[in-house]
């Protein structure tokens, strides 16, 4: 039956095997530890207990990577994360690295393509279009004007492909300073996405989704909780509002899941994955079995739409 | 350009060469009925169905409001041709 029950963890077991298998990984690549970036969220914290516990404090290196539009909670978590481990870290501002790259430059261009005015001063966020969470993902765009007015627009699909190509230069470029950093310290790099980012493909490619290893990445977003509570991760991240930090505009990362809570949405993705029917999954949740149906459809579909973002690069045999 | 009197089989035809040109690049794997949803044979993604919307406003001169964006109007070629003939009769 489906219910809270099936994500239910043995976390001391849990940590112990991961553990095992992150020091044989290392071992065999001959790697002297590891880099996480910590963003402040639940899921980088796990990752990076996880190692602590594996590898030890001195086997661990913390990267902080603000840049300007992230908000100030996300660094002020990350130093309480990397203070509680007490593993050595550092804080790389990467604002002027993506201004460079003409990360803001490029989005704040796309945006003023449907909103006239848009400039210095205001701020925006991707969010789906509440009407379409039960058909196709259509985003819109939200954003804030220097005087606080809000307000909501469809985008055309070459301004939100140029808003996505964007902002995706963030998680491409922290992944570039882990590397930087792992490089130095001949480390590997660990991914941090959690099996819902993971098979949803709410990743960038080439950004938080390349790494070296993976440990939570089959893990349900319930579980983590359940490990960070083991591993005694700060309390104020363990309670923290998940957010992308992509936007200028305060971002939950709910907003991305079709407004399902996470923990509904776990169960959803485990009904998926063990091949439970929209009734099953409707008594669960308390809803009508249609919108179980929608659910499981979007999360079908999603996974689907997700395939290319965890496709290794194709490779042709060679001819022999 | 706005067109007036189309038929819904001419809405298909559009719709279906605009899918084989732009996101399918085979004309074999253009042979789709036209009752076949894209979702469920994965003919268009997320991204392909807003540039198929977009492509059926400015060819129809519509605008498609946000609660019209569900798979009864616009999974398949079927859904699109009555969806289309419905909103210039409208």
């Amino acid at each position: 039956m489906i219910g809270p029950q099936v994500l239910e963890l043995d976390a001391p077991a849990e940590v112990q095997r991961l553990g095992a298998a992150l020091r044989s990984t290392l071992q065999g690549w001959h790697k002297r530890g590891v880099v996480v970036a910590i963003s402040g969220g639940i899921d980088s914290a796990v990752c990076a207990a996880l190692a602590v516990q594996a590898l030890g404090p001195q086997r661990v290196f913390g990267l902080l990577l603000p840049e300007h539009e992230c908000g100030p909670d996300a660094t002020r978590l990350g130093l309480d994360v990397v203070r509680s481990l007490g593993i050595a870290h550092t804080v790389q501002d990467l604002t002027q690295a993506l201004q460079g790259m003409g990360c803001y430059q490029e989005r704040d261009e796309a945006v003023a393509e449907v909103v006239a005015g848009y400039g210095a001063g205001w701020s925006c966020k991707l969010t789906l279009a509440p009407a379409t969470r039960a058909g196709f993902s259509v985003f819109q765009i939200v954003v804030r004007s220097p005087q606080g007015e809000i307000s909501t627009h469809r985008l055309p699909p070459a301004a939100y492909l140029r808003i996505v190509a964007a902002t995706n230069y963030k998680q491409r470029l922290r992944k570039a300073a882990e590397y930087f950093h792992a490089d130095r310290l001949n480390h590997a790099v660990i991914g941090t996405p959690n099996r819902l980012e993971a098979e949803l493909g709410f990743f960038v490619k080439g950004g938080d989704g390349a790494a070296d290893l993976k440990p939570i990445a089959h893990l349900y977003k319930t579980q983590v909780y359940a490990l960070a509570q083991h591993l005694g991760v700060p309390a104020q991240v363990q309670q923290a509002k998940p957010s992308t930090n992509t936007y200028s505009l305060e971002q939950g990362q709910d907003e991305f899941f079709y407004g399902l809570p996470v923990r509904e949405l776990d169960l959803a993705l485990w009904a998926l994955e063990h091949g439970h029917t929209a009734a099953e999954l409707a008594v669960a949740l308390g809803m009508s079995e249609a919108d179980a149906a929608a659910t499981l459809a979007r999360l079908a579909s999603q996974r689907r739409a997700a395939a290319y973002l965890s496709a290794p690069p194709v490779r042709w045999p060679l001819p022999t | 350009m706005i067109k007036t009197h189309v038929a819904a089989a001419d809405v298909r035809n559009l719709v279906r060469e605009y899918i084989v040109e732009n996101f399918l690049f085979d004309r074999e794997a253009g042979r789709f009925d036209d009752a076949a949803s894209f979702i469920e044979h994965q003919i268009i993604d997320s991204t392909g169905f807003l540039e198929v919307v977009n492509f059926i406003e400015a060819q129809y001169g519509l605008r498609i409001a946000d609660e019209e964006m569900v798979p009864e109007n616009l999974d398949s070629l079927a859904a699109i041709g009555a969806f289309v003939i419905r909103k210039l009769g409208s």
